[in-house]
C-alpha cells in the first residue's frame, strides 16, 4: 500500500512521509510465555502530512488509529517502515530508525495532546512544572525565566497566568486540556499529534478547545495529526482524512472530497452512522447497518479486511487484497470496485436554516 | 396537573441535593419533566448539570449523602394507579416492585454494570425470576429469546459467555436484554451509546426504537449528545445547572430555541455546512463549581444576551412559550400574555 501524496504543485515536500508502516504485538501464552502470535495493530500504513495541515486519522475502536500516533511520537519502536521527519536544516531523517538519544532533538518538535485531561497530568506536580518540565529537560530555561515562559504559555492558551502554582484538581476538564495544550506548546513544536483531544470534552468546552487549536495554528504554523472518532469535529478541523480499518488505511482524501464523495464502502458506512444535529433530517436517507463485528487484528479476514461486512463484496474481496489506487486526483482509496460503486456522501445540509439562531 | 392517561411519569419541581461535608451541592434544584406513553424524552445537558441524578432520583437510586429534598415523581402504575415515588421508602418493598419491572435503566458502561463473575444467563434470569412467576426452565427459555429479540448471535449460546466475552455492542445489548426482561413500561438510559463506536451507536439507537416501537415503553434518554437527541427524540428538556432551562418538542427544541444556553449549544457543534477555517461558536467560560453557584439565573454569568440589574437578582420562572414548549429565562418575562407555567411553591 502507498499512499505518496506529494504533488510539487501542493507544496515542495511533506513535513512527516510515513511509509509501510507496520507495528506487531506479541501475543504470549504458556508458562514460558511464549510468542504464539501477532497483533497486527498497524499494519501497512502509509501516509505524508505537509507543513501547516491538519491531518486527521478516523476510523473505530481498535483500528489503530492511536497506535499510528505514537509510533510517530516514538512511545513505541515500529515493528518496519519509515518514519521520514524534514528537519530544520533540509535533510530529513528516518525516526524509526532512531534510538532513544538521537531522538531528543525531535521529540522538541513532535509533541502529543492527549485524550483525557484528568490521568494526563501528574496530580502532585503544580502547573509550573508540568508545563515547565520539558523546558527544563532541554535546558532551554530556569528559575524565574522559566515561570515567565509559562505564564506566557497559560495566557497563550486561555488560562490565568495567576494559576501557575496550582494543581491540576483545581481545573475543569476543559482548564486540563488547556493545560496539555500549553505543554504541548512549550518547546516551540512543529507537529503536534492531537490523540482523541476533545473527545472527553463538553460539547460547548470542546467548541472552545477547537477554536483554540485552530488559532495557535495559523499563529505557528503548527502541523496536527488529529486523531478522533467524532466525524463531525474531524470534518471541521482537518484538510485531510484518512479512514483506517484493522490497522489499515483504507481511503485518504482532502475533508470535502472525502464526505461528499467517499470511495470506500466502510467510508459510506461510517459517514451513514453519524446522527445529524437535525430532527428534521431524521430517516432522510436510508442509514447502511454494518452487519458482525470489527475483524480480529491478531487474524483479520482474507482478501479485504472489511469484505464480511461490506454490503457490495464480491468474490474478488475474499481472495485478492486490494491496492491503494489514486483514483481522482489526491484521492486514494483501497477498494477493487471504488470506480464502479456509486456511494453516497454526507446529504448537503445546507439548506435548512441554520439552528440555535433564530428567536 | 396533567392527570390524562396518557401521561405515564410527571415530574414536578424535583429537588435532590447532596449533603456533604463542605456544603449541600443542589444537583437537581427544580426540575420539571413529563413523559407520554410510547413517547421518547431526552434530557440533555452538560456533565455536572444534573442529568444523571435526576434519572436515579426517579428510581430512588441516589447514592448518600444525596437525597430528594422536596418535588413530586408521579408514576402511573400497570393498574391505572398513580404513585408519588418521590414519598417512597428508597429501601422499602414497593419501590423495589417498580425498579426492574416497571421502570429499568441502562448505564453508559455496560463493563462495569454488568456482574463480571455471572453468566450474562444468570444476570437476565434474576431479573425475570424476582419479578415474574416463572419456573427456572421458563426463565432460561424468556431469557433466550430476549437475546434474539435484541440481536445477539447464536443467544443460547451466549446465554453462558461472561460480560468479558463480548464486544462493547454486544454488552449493551445484553444489558438492554436485562432492561427489558419484565417489559417494563419505562426505561430509563443513562448515556447508553457514549462508549459506543458511531456505527455501534447507531445500531443500539435503532435497536431501542424498534423495542420501543413493538412494546409501547416509554423512554426517558439521558444524553449529552444534541445530535442523538435529534435521532430520537420527541420531547427535548434542556438542563443546567440542576434546572431545566428549556423543553419543548424536538422540532422547537432545534428549530426554534429561545433559552440562550439552548442556542449556545446548538451553535457550539461543529456543522457540515460550515466554511473552511470557520470558528465555532463558543459559550465564555465554564460550567461553576457546584458551591458557588450563581445568584439569580444560574446562567448568567455565561450569558450574552444578560439583562443587568436582572438576572444576576431574580430567579426566572417557567414561562410558556406555546404549549408543550416553555423557557427558564428573564427575556419572556416582559412580552405580554406571557403566563407562568404554575410550580407548586
Amino acid at each position: 500500500m502507498d499512499f505518496e501524496i506529494n504533488p510539487p504543485s501542493e507544496s515542495s515536500r511533506p513535513l512527516l512521509e510515513v511509509r509501510n508502516l507496520h507495528m506487531r504485538f506479541p501475543i504470549k501464552r504458556g508458562m514460558f510465555r511464549r510468542t504464539v502470535g501477532f497483533v497486527k495493530a498497524v499494519n501497512d500504513v502509509s501516509f505524508s502530512i505537509r507543513l501547516g495541515e491538519t491531518l486527521s486519522l478516523v476510523g473505530e475502536s481498535g483500528c489503530g488509529k492511536t497506535t499510528t500516533g505514537r509510533c510517530i511520537v516514538r512511545v513505541y519502536s515500529p515493528s518496519a517502515g519509515s518514519i521520514q521527519y524534514q528537519a530544520d536544516e533540509g535533510e530529513s531523517v528516518d525516526l524509526a530508525q532512531l534510538d532513544s538519544r538521537a531522538l531528543r532533538p525531535y521529540r522538541r518538535q513532535i509533541r502529543m495532546i492527549f485524550q483525557d485531561p484528568f490521568s494526563s497530568l501528574n496530580p502532585r506536580l503544580p502547573i509550573l512544572q508540568i508545563v515547565g518540565e520539558s523546558l527544563k529537560v532541554h535546558g532551554i530555561a530556569s528559575g524565574s525565566e522559566l515561570e515567565d515562559r509559562v505564564a506566557l504559555l497559560l495566557e497563550r492558551v486561555g488560562l490565568r497566568p495567576e494559576y501557575i502554582r496550582r494543581y491540576p484538581h483545581a481545573f475543569s476538564g476543559g482548564e486540563r486540556q488547556r493545560i496539555g495544550i500549553a505543554r504541548a506548546l512549550a518547546l516551540n513544536p512543529k507537529l503536534i499529534v492531537a490523540d482523541e483531544a476533545v473527545s472527553a470534552l463538553d460539547v460547548s468546552v470542546q467548541a472552545q478547545i477547537l477554536n483554540l487549536m485552530q488559532d495557535l495554528q495559523e499563529e505557528f504554523n503548527l502541523t496536527y495529526l488529529f486523531i478522533a472518532h467524532d466525524l463531525s469535529v474531524v470534518e471541521h478541523i482537518s484538510h485531510r482524512v484518512a479512514v483506517m480499518y484493522v490497522g489499515k488505511i483504507v481511503e485518504l482524501a482532502s475533508t470535502d472530497a472525502l464526505f461528499s464523495k467517499p470511495l470506500h464502502p466502510y467510508t459510506e458506512a461510517l459517514l451513514s452512522a453519524v446522527p445529524k444535529p437535525d430532527p428534521r433530517l431524521r430517516n432522510s436517507g436510508a442509514r447502511i447497518r454494518l452487519e458482525g463485528e470489527v475483524a480480529d487484528p491478531s487474524n483479520p479476514p482474507s482478501g479485504c479486511y472489511f469484505h464480511p461486512r461490506c454490503p457490495y463484496a464480491q468474490d474478488r474481496c475474499r481472495h485478492e487484497e486490494p491496492a491503494a489506487r489514486e483514483i481522482r486526483h489526491d484521492h486514494w482509496v483501497a477498494c477493487h470496485f471504488a470506480e464502479e460503486l456509486e456511494l453516497r456522501g454526507f446529504e448537503a445540509i445546507g439548506s435548512s436554516p441554520r439552528m440555535g439562531q433564530a428567536r | 396537573m396533567p392527570d390524562d392517561n396518557d401521561t405515564l411519569l410527571d415530574v414536578r419541581d424535583l429537588k435532590t441535593h447532596f449533603f456533604t461535608d463542605e456544603g449541600v451541592v443542589k444537583a437537581v434544584d427544580g426540575v420539571n419533566l413529563s413523559l407520554k406513553r410510547g413517547q421518547t424524552l431526552c434530557v440533555v445537558g452538560e456533565s455536572g448539570c444534573g442529568k444523571s441524578v435526576t434519572a436515579r432520583s426517579i428510581l430512588r437510586i441516589v447514592p448518600a449523602p444525596g437525597r430528594i429534598v422536596s418535588g413530586e415523581i408521579s408514576f402511573r402504575g400497570r393498574h391505572g394507579d398513580r404513585i408519588d415515588l418521590a414519598r417512597m421508602n428508597p429501601r422499602g418493598r414497593d419501590i423495589r416492585n417498580i425498579r426492574g419491572r416497571e421502570i429499568s435503566m441502562i448505564f453508559q458502561e455496560p463493563m462495569s454494570s454488568l456482574s463480571p463473575v455471572h453468566t450474562i444467563g444468570s444476570q437476565l434470569m434474576e431479573a425475570i425470576l424476582l419479578h415474574l412467576p416463572v419456573s427456572k426452565g421458563e426463565a432460561r427459555k424468556r431469557a433466550v429469546s430476549l437475546l434474539d429479540l435484541v440481536g445477539i448471535p447464536r443467544a443460547s449460546e451466549q446465554l453462558d459467555a461472561y460480560s468479558f466475552e463480548l464486544s462493547g455492542g454486544m454488552r449493551q445489548r445484553a444489558m438492554i436484554a436485562i432492561a427489558l426482561a419484565c417489559e417494563p413500561q419505562l426505561l430509563i438510559a443513562d448515556e447508553p451509546t457514549t462508549a459506543l463506536d458511531v456505527t455501534t451507536q447507531a445500531n443500539i439507537l435503532d435497536l431501542i426504537r424498534e423495542l420501543q416501537e413493538d412494546s409501547g415503553m416509554s423512554v426517558l434518554f439521558i444524553t449529552h449528545d444534541l445530535s442523538v437527541v435529534a435521532e430520537i427524540a420527541d420531547e427535548v428538556v434542556v438542563m443546567y445547572l440542576g434546572r431545566d432551562v428549556e423543553s419543548g418538542d424536538v422540532d422547537t427544541i432545534f428549530h426554534n430555541p429561545k433559552h440562550p444556553y439552548t442556542r449556545a449549544l446548538l451553535q457550539s457543534i461543529p456543522r457540515y455546512d460550515s466554511l473552511a477555517g470557520e470558528r465555532l461558536y463558543s459559550l465564555k467560560g465554564t460550567v461553576p463549581h457546584p458551591f458557588s453557584r450563581p445568584a439569580g439565573c444560574p446562567f448568567h454569568p455565561r450569558c450574552d444576551d444578560v439583562i443587568a440589574g436582572q438576572c444576576n437578582t431574580n430567579d426566572p420562572q417557567r414561562y410558556s412559550i406555546s404549549a408543550g414548549h416553555s423557557v427558564r429565562c428573564l427575556l419572556y418575562a416582559a412580552e405580554e400574555n406571557r403566563s407562568v407555567v404554575d410550580t407548586p411553591a
